[in-house]
Parts: structure tokens; C-alpha cells; sequence
């Protein structure tokens, strides 16, 4: 006799069993490592290695089949992209190729370079305003007034009172992001402060400099290197644009502004004189957006499985 | 070694509200002269509704904030306008296990570091290797395990969280820790786990606990003294039995009445109190309980009631129980 494992339940008629659902959210895969963080977050990854082939373009300029970007030739101006001149030649016989890779350096100069001074300098000011209350008001009514300036307007006033330099665009456009940074930090530290395990560690006995550091700064590098990624963004945009209007990097160093600004009289005609600068911008901060928009998902602490 | 771990007195907490800029400056009355006793050893159970400023006293006894009037002491030193040198010397004594497992601790430090940082801050570990074997200890102690120790909070279920926590609280070896509702955040069976856990380090370190709670069954299972608050005032203070068989303030009765019972048929008759707390900025004159006491009479609108003993340990704050020979209208 064999007993049967399995009972057949007499389905009345009319009732019909329910089909098996399908799995509404594909179960969550944690890879471990740095490829199989490249992987959880594609995003990153994609916005990384577009940054990372223009830190390259950048650093290898020389070799990369360019000539002197401000080698004159005003025998062959105005020439179409051809074997010759890859990009074609601007009204000055340039070779617009060799100077939007060139170009390429100081964007990212002043991208990196912005958003890393940016950063810092509204990092300690945050701090400062978060934690010591009296100079709170202080601090951010200053702020506030600088934020009701539009932040190229800002640069272009500061850059009206310096020389013209990559330095000093750098400096104008530093000092009008660091407003942004700064009330970011300070809400953070704002929130980090009533916290209960900030109150555990003064209770712990924990002096408020080792508080800072143990507790409340590692917490506010997630939403800073995301922020830090916007200003990088904002700042090489800002920069083409004082370029293109005149007031940032002087027209002897070929920079995606200048060749626009160069370009810009004869954009209905020659029209791949502003193309390739564009094109070069547009991708370069698409890369960095891509970058932060990933790495807020990645470092969400609410999804604190990789950290 | 004598007298009370604790002593408050007369505490008052006052937070300024800042209004508009055009609008007068609102004082919020958190903590309006709150006085107590804590025994070593012992475990007294503030208790309250939300916002009746339960939660201001343990921060003001763990020192958190200024205090706007009144003492504490602790263990015969007053505490309460230390400098901060010797406050922090003072923190040792008195630690803290906070409601919510999952903020209170650093989601980026590892439970090794933070199990650590009262024994280094507080120098109770002369070498390294006397820390390892003190945080070994601490997990033991908690009931975890030692290996969990490189893993890092996210890791762990609220109830192993809250059980690290209360392992940082032991670290600093205290004398008194405040339990700011530690269990009210946490499932039933989790819940009673921990409740049994605190109560077996009271036997065995002789801890005092300050449990601050609004449930009142977990405060019934492990409390010795029971202190109950109304809009930042004590109106009733008394041993567990008097409290929960025997409350005499009207206050008390309806807490102890909106209590579920296990038993679905069990008759009961709560005492439904009208209306909304008042608002602690504006507390009502006289008795703050006058404006929703089922029992109330004029001079409750008028005059204010002292905490006053009733005998055996009982202190009610009730016009009603002036005379405690004379017994007071039946209610």
C-alpha cells in the first residue's frame, strides 16, 4: 500500500486558485568589492568612467595627436573637420581639435579645484555655525546676503576687480558656491546634533572636538561628496559661461568658453567652432551629475549596506 | 555611603520658544519643580503622558542641558552648576539608554569602538589589552556575541542594538543609568528580554534605574517606586503595590484605568478624561489637572496643591488628600 504524500483538494467549481504572483521587486543582490560596487550602482560607474576619460583626455593632451592649440595658421582658417584638422580650424587657423582637449585641462582644473576648496571652506563654516549658536546668526545672515547674489553675477563682479587668471576663477567661482555648502553642512549638523548617539557620547564622557570628528563629520560626508559633485558640475559650467562673456580665463588659454566665445560670430556658418567645446562641456558635466546622482544613491544611509 | 544616590530638588526646565519676530517671546514650562529621590539600587518609574516632561528630567539629570532652577545631587555633590571639567568626571556615574535603538548609535563606528569609547574617555582601561578584555566582558555581560564586536549597528535587530546600547551604558561602569522609555520601541517578546536583562544587572552591579515610560505593564513587572507626572509636575509618588492597588490622585486612577487588560471580558469602568493636555506654556492656574479631574472643586482653580505625604512612602499632590486623617469626599 502506498501512502500518498499529497493530498488533491477538491477545488469547488467557480474557484478558480489564485496564479502564482510574480515577484514585484527582484530580490536585492549585494555585491561586494569595488567591481561589484561599480555594478550595484551602474549609474556610478557610468558617470565615472565618462570623468575618467577626460581626467586622461586631460592629462595626456600632448599625446594625443594634437599640435600647439594656439599655433596660428591663418592661411587655413575656418577649415571643416577633415584628416587634418579632426575638429576643424578656427578664424584664426587653430586647430580646434588640439584646443578643446587642451581645453579639457582647465575645465577640470577649475571643476576639481572648486569644488574641493568650496567643500572645505563650507565645511568649517558650517561646523562653526552649527555648533557655536551665537555666531549662527552671524554667520548666516552673511551667507544669506550671499546667496541673494546670483552666483555669476558674483563671479563676474569679482573677476572685474582681479586679472584675468585661472586662479582667480577659480577663487570667484569658490567663494560664490560656498553659500550652498555651507547651510548644507550646518542643517546636517543641525540634525546630527540631536541625534541620540551624539548625546550617548557626551554622556560617554567625550569632549565636543572628539564629537565632531568621531560623530558628526563621518555623517556628513555622504550628502558632501554628493553636493561636492553638483558644485564640480556648476562650476565648470560657470566657468565656460565667464569665459564666454569675457570676464574669466584670459583668451590666451584655450578653454571651452573661450572657443565658444571665439566661435559664437560665426555660428551659422562654421558652425562645429562651438560644436565641439559644447559637446566636450555637455559630457563632462553630464559625467559629474551622473556621478552625484549615483553616489546619492550609494551613500544613502538608509541603504547603508555598502559603507 | 549613605543618603540617596540622587537627590532632585525643586527642578525647573523652561524652554524659551521663539516665536515670529514681531510676536512675544513664549516660555515652554517642560519641567516646573520636580522633586525625588533615587535610592542605590533602586528603580524609580517616571511616568506620564507624552509631553508631560518625563523625558526633560532624565535629560537634565544626565546633564544634557542647563537647567533653568533647582539642585541636583548626586551622591551628595551638586551637579547642577558644575564646570565642565568636573562635570565630566561626574558623567561616569550616571549613563543612559535612549528609546530608539536605531539612532542611537553612530551608524559608521563598529561596536568595538563603541563599546570603547567610555572605557578610554573615561581611562578605566590602563592597557590595551585590559580594554579588549573589558569590551569581551561587556558583550558577555549583554548576552551577545563576542564576535559580533567587528560588525558595525546596521547589522543587528533592534533588540541586539538596544542590548549594545545598554553594554555602552555598563562600560562607563555607572552607578545610576536612565532608561529614557528604553524598551517602548521594541516588540513584545524583545521587550520582555530586555526588561529581564536590566533587571538581572541591577542584581548583579547594584544599579539604579530611572525608567521613564508610559507603559505601564512593563513598569508594574519591574519597578520599585513609581513617580507619576502631569504637565512638568509630580501628582502622585508612591511604592509599586500603593501606586497600582491604591492610587489616590484622580490623575493616577485614569492613567491606571486606560491600561489594557489581557482579559477581553474583564469588566471594566475607565475614567475617561475630557478635553487635551494643556499647553505647557501656558499652564492653567491652581491645580495644572483642574481644567479634565473628574473630582474637581473651586479651590483647585485657585489653589495650588503640594506634593504632600500620606504616609507609607505615598506622596499625592491632591487637594483631596489634604487631611490625610479626615478621609476626603468619595469619589
Amino acid at each position: 500500500m502506498s501512502i500518498s504524500t499529497t493530498r488533491t483538494i477538491s477545488i469547488p467549481p467557480g474557484l478558480a486558485i489564485a496564479p502564482q504572483l510574480p515577484d514585484l521587486l527582484r530580490p536585492v543582490k549585494i555585491r561586494r568589492g569595488f567591481l561589484g560596487f561599480l555594478r550595484n550602482y551602474p549609474t556610478v560607474a557610468i558617470g565615472g568612467a565618462l570623468l575618467l576619460c577626460l581626467v586622461l583626455i586631460a592629462i595626456f593632451a600632448p599625446y594625443l595627436g594634437t599640435v600647439d592649440p594656439t599655433a596660428l595658421a591663418p592661411a587655413r582658417r575656418t577649415r571643416a573637420p577633415s584628416a587634418e584638422f579632426w575638429f576643424g580650424s578656427d578664424m584664426l587657423g587653430r586647430d580646434i581639435y588640439s584646443r578643446v582637449l587642451y581645453g579639457t585641462r582647465v575645465s577640470l582644473t577649475v571643476g576639481l579645484s572648486v569644488a574641493t576648496l568650496a567643500t572645505l571652506a563650507g565645511l568649517a563654516i558650517g561646523l562653526v555655525s552649527g555648533f557655536v549658536r551665537w555666531a549662527d546668526g552671524i554667520i548666516m545672515r552673511f551667507i544669506d546676503g550671499l546667496m541673494s547674489i546670483p552666483p555669476i553675477l558674483l563671479a563676474v563682479a569679482l573677476m572685474a576687480v582681479t586679472r584675468g587668471s585661472v586662479g582667480n576663477v577659480i577663487v570667484a567661482i569658490t567663494i560664490a558656491e560656498i553659500p550652498r555648502v555651507t547651510r548644507l553642512v550646518r542643517s546636517v549638523v543641525l540634525s546630527l546634533r540631536e541625534q541620540p548617539y551624539v548625546d550617548s557620547a557626551v554622556t560617554s564622557g567625550t569632549r565636543t572636538p572628539m564629537i565632531i570628528l568621531r560623530h558628526i563629520l563621518p555623517n556628513t560626508m555622504a550628502p558632501m561628496m554628493v553636493q561636492a559633485t553638483y558644485i564640480c558640475a556648476s562650476a565648470m559650467i560657470v566657468e565656460s559661461i565667464l569665459s564666454f562673456i569675457g570676464a574669466g580665463t584670459p583668451p590666451t588659454i584655450p578653454s571651452w568658453g573661450n572657443i565658444m566665445a571665439e566661435g559664437r560670430a560665426l555660428w551659422q556658418v562654421k558652425p562645429f567652432i562651438v560644436f565641439f567645446p559644447a559637446a566636450f562641456l555637455s559630457i563632462a558635466v553630464l559625467a559629474v551629475n551622473l556621478l552625484g546622482d549615483g553616489l546619492r544613491d550609494a551613500l544613502d544611509p538608509r541603504m547603508a549596506k555598502n559603507l | 555611603m549613605s543618603g540617596p544616590l540622587l537627590q532632585v530638588n525643586d527642578l525647573k526646565k523652561h524652554f524659551p520658544v521663539r516665536g515670529g519676530m514681531f510676536s512675544r517671546k513664549a516660555v515652554v514650562h517642560a519641567v516646573d519643580g520636580v522633586s525625588f529621590e533615587v535610592a542605590r539600587g533602586e528603580t524609580l518609574s517616571l511616568v506620564g503622558e507624552s509631553g508631560c516632561g518625563k523625558s526633560t528630567v532624565g535629560r537634565a539629570i544626565l546633564r544634557l542641558f542647563d537647567i533653568t532652577a533647582g539642585q541636583l545631587v548626586l551622591d551628595g555633590q551638586r551637579i547642577d552648576d558644575l564646570p565642565p571639567g568636573s562635570l565630566r568626571s561626574m558623567r561616569r556615574r550616571v549613563q543612559v539608554v535612549f528609546q530608539d535603538p536605531f539612532s542611537s548609535l553612530n551608524p559608521r563606528m563598529r561596536v568595538r569602538d563603541i563599546l570603547a569609547e567610555p572605557i578610554r574617555n573615561f581611562g578605566l582601561a590602563k592597557t590595551s589589552a585590559e580594554l579588549e578584555a573589558k569590551v569581551a566582558a561587556l558583550m558577555d555581560t549583554v548576552r551577545l556575541p563576542r564576535d559580533a564586536l567587528n560588525r558595525r549597528p546596521h547589522e543587528f535587530s533592534g533588540g541586539q542594538r538596544q542590548r549594545i546600547c545598554i553594554a555602552r551604558a555598563l562600560a562607563a561602569e555607572p552607578e545610576l543609568i536612565v532608561c529614557d522609555e528604553a524598551v517602548s520601541a521594541l516588540d513584545v517578546s524583545v521587550k520582555a528580554q530586555i526588561v529581564n536583562l536590566l533587571q538581572d544587572l541591577q542584581q548583579q552591579f547594584g544599579l539604579a534605574l530611572l525608567f521613564i515610560s508610559h507603559d505601564l505593564a512593563v513598569v508594574e513587572h519591574m519597578t520599585h517606586r513609581v513617580a507619576v507626572m502631569y504637565l512638568g509636575k509630580i501628582v502622585e509618588m508612591a511604592g509599586r503595590q500603593q501606586i497600582f492597588t491604591a492610587p489616590k490622585h484622580p490623575y493616577t486612577r485614569a492613567l491606571l484605568s486606560a491600561v489594557p487588560l489581557p482579559d477581553p471580558g474583564a469588566a471594566r469602568n475607565p475614567i475617561i478624561l475630557k478635553g487635551d493636555v494643556p499647553s505647557p506654556i501656558n499652564p492653567p492656574s491652581g491645580c495644572r489637572f483642574h481644567t479634565r479631574c473628574p473630582s474637581v472643586f473651586d479651590r483647585c482653580r485657585i489653589d495650588e496643591p503640594e506634593l504632600r505625604s500620606t504616609g507609607d512612602g505615598q506622596w499625592v499632590a491632591c487637594h483631596l488628600e489634604a487631611v490625610p486623617e479626615k478621609s476626603g469626599p468619595a469619589l
